[in-house]
């Protein structure tokens, strides 16, 4: 048993598709962000492969058409946006470009390139620092899109779309997740592929719908209900949005009868939105109650850190809905 | 038509091959302004008439496992990579035979197994690609390159700009060739087309600033144009890193934003010849614009090109292109999928 961060099963993911794919390349490497202690695990990984990792210019909208271009003609690049923010400067390339080219050639030509960026409400990112952007990525078909919550997720995705995907990938991690830790014993007995969603808590009263951050929220907050109120929390890790695990969501629905949304992008037309909205257009019926979305209000991330944790959807913000759906 | 790489081993007849491909390219474009007035063609189109002798002259010198970028503006470049005209014409139909079945039409003809993976329809959106291909090809294909063109006005696009900086970076492998056939700004102004709107006063003064050596040449005599990619290509494949080419053209009266029109009616060889005088509105530009012009020529006063064979090979040019548009025509539409298929991803 080793107990790992998010970040060093990252970088291991990356390290281990460079050993076992000449065509595999990282394109930046900042891939820890702000997350300084965590930036080593990368390093020494670029140290050990030196001709694999290529420094570029900022320049986002010329080195994410880099990566497009060179996993159209047979390389697998992971390609560093940095801050999810960032992406804005490519979003030509990532939603004009990439996920189009599948379809439009008739699948004739694949881009198997992973646009990797540090997402979220980070802590004192402000308003252009702080984007979630996986409601806007899910508007745009030929995309998959990532969402690991833990190193478990990070490693098993990484390397599932750097080894074997065929298109192009939103790999968004979250800058407070970063340097979480887990025990993992089997590196390969915890690999599920994207698509498949985990239970990380079962329960049988409330169904709690979460990505990234939000589910080591969702897991305090069920912890928290389940000695105060004896509420028993069912807490889902969908893992990826793109595809969805419905499966998982419908199982779990059809046991508790309840449920809540929690993700960080913003209330409207946001991911929580769209859950809700199949939600309750494939289980109206085995619903007690409507459905709740726990989400950050419509607006900016102000800088000021008590301005920022009004806007943020925490642990207790996810356990007031969820009283609210258990309420008799 | 064969293709641009199978000609180079006939030298002697160098240019008299450039000359039925040139005429199959312009009656390829010319049966494109049938389909749009007939109706048969829906959605906006671009032609490239005017611009043959760049197409030709560059892609005379590339090779099957180079990969080759283009653009909204692709006919030509695809048809001297060896492209059949029915396949694009089906392609620009929306028939299910089209390279793409359909899906991409004129704006997207890609066609990977000639070295083109993908075309972007947005200006300037295929530069940053084309410098990915050249940096793929520097790790995977050393000796190969990258032949991307792109027209004056993806210099008012940001990418291209980044582009060049990273290709310098990198020192990938690439010809960035910029075909400009556009009209000066204050042409633009007085109502003509707005194409090169730069403050810059050549284009190849640009790339200049990213230590790229940058060209400005004569894009219309494709035996020129040649004459000066073939080292500058050698230079790319042998590690120098990229180079840009400014190929200038004379823009052809037809061309029209984005609905061209036959001015003047179908080319007419004769015109060449001399025993036709061409009509008014199109004259200056058969003499000092028209690739066929300079190419006809060289290739009467070198290889001994005669009328009758002019008119043979032109003959075989409309042959092959009805035949193919017949076909296209007579191809069938795709199937809409059923609604459960319809989803890329959910």
């Amino acid at each position: 048993m080793s107990v790992v961060s998010y970040a060093q099963a990252l970088a291991k993911a990356m390290e281990d598709a460079l050993l076992a794919d000449e065509r595999v390349v990282m394109i930046g490497n900042h891939f820890a962000g702000l997350a300084a202690d965590q930036q080593p695990h990368f390093d020494a990984v670029e140290a050990r492969h030196p001709d694999r990792v290529e420094h570029t210019p900022w320049s986002e909208l010329a080195v994410t058409g880099l990566a497009i271009g060179a996993a159209a003609t047979g390389l697998r690049p992971v390609v560093d946006m940095v801050t999810a923010s960032f992406v804005f400067q490519a979003f030509g390339q990532v939603v004009n470009e990439a996920p189009n080219i599948a379809y439009t050639t008739n699948g004739r030509t694949r881009v198997p390139v992973v646009f990797y960026m540090i997402g979220g409400i980070r802590g004192a990112g402000a308003s252009q620092h702080s984007h979630r952007l996986e409601a806007m990525f899910w508007q745009t078909p030929g995309l998959q899109i990532a969402l690991p919550a833990t190193p478990t997720d990070a490693y098993a995705l990484m390397r599932h779309y750097l080894l074997e995907s065929d298109g192009p990938t939103v790999f968004i991690t979250h800058q407070q997740l970063l340097a979480s830790e887990q025990d993992i014993e089997d590196w390969d007995a915890e690999r599920l592929p994207p698509g498949r969603g985990r239970i990380e808590r079962e329960g049988t009263d409330v169904t709690i719908v979460a990505t990234s951050v939000m589910v080591s929220r969702a897991l305090a907050a069920a912890h928290e209900l389940a000695g105060t109120h004896g509420i028993s929390c069912e807490v889902l890790n969908l893992r990826t949005l793109v595809p969805y695990d419905a499966a998982l969501v419908a199982a779990s629905i059809a046991k508790t009868r309840r449920v809540v949304v929690a993700d960080e992008t913003n209330r409207s037309a946001g991911v929580g939105a769209e859950l809700v909205a199949r939600i309750v257009e494939q289980h109206f019926g085995q619903l007690d109650r409507a459905p709740r979305r726990v989400s950050t209000p419509d607006t900016p991330i102000p800088f000021s850190p008590v301005l920022e944790q009004a806007v943020v959807p925490t642990e207790a913000k996810l356990a007031a809905a969820v009283l609210e759906v258990c309420a008799a | 038509m064969g293709s641009v790489n199978g000609s180079n081993a006939m030298a002697s007849t160098r240019l008299k091959v450039w000359v039925r491909q040139m005429l199959l390219v312009r009656r390829f474009e010319e049966r494109l302004i049938r389909f749009h007035e007939d109706g048969e063609l829906v959605g906006h189109y671009h032609l490239c008439i005017g611009q043959e002798g760049t197409a030709l002259g560059v892609l005379g010198h590339s090779r099957p496992d180079d990969v080759v970028y283009t653009t909204h503006r692709s006919h030509g470049h695809l048809l001297a990579r060896g492209a059949e005209p029915e396949v694009l014409f089906a392609e620009i139909l929306g028939r299910a035979t089209g390279c793409a079945g359909g899906r991409g039409g004129t704006l997207h003809l890609s066609m990977p197994e000639l070295g083109v993976p993908w075309t972007s329809g947005l200006v300037g959106g295929n530069v940053p690609q084309a410098v990915g291909a050249a940096y793929a090809l520097k790790r995977l294909r050393p000796g190969s390159a990258v032949v991307c063109f792109f027209g004056d006005g993806s210099f008012e696009e940001g990418a291209v700009f980044e582009a060049l900086n990273v290709a310098a970076v990198l020192r990938v492998p690439i010809l960035l060739v910029c075909e400009n056939n556009g009209l000066t700004a204050d042409q633009g102004a007085a109502g003509t087309f707005p194409t090169s709107v730069t403050a810059a006063e050549r284009l190849s003064d640009l790339p200049k600033g990213f230590q790229i050596p940058s060209l400005s040449i004569e894009g219309i005599d494709a035996f020129t144009v040649s004459e000066t990619i073939g080292p500058l290509l050698r230079e790319v494949r042998e590690g120098g890193g990229p180079r840009f080419v400014e190929t200038g053209s004379v823009r052809w009266p037809g061309s029209r934003p984005v609905w061209p029109r036959q001015v003047g009616g179908p080319f007419d060889v004769g015109w060449l010849i001399g025993d036709v005088e061409p009509p008014a509105e199109i004259a200056d530009w058969t003499s000092g614009g028209d690739p066929l012009t300079p190419l006809y020529e060289r290739a009467v006063a070198t290889e001994g090109l005669t009328a009758a064979e002019l008119r043979a090979f032109d003959a075989d040019a409309r042959e092959e292109i009805d035949a193919a548009a017949s076909q296209a025509l007579a191809a069938p539409l795709p199937t809409p999928p059923v609604p459960a298929e319809l989803e890329v991803a959910r």
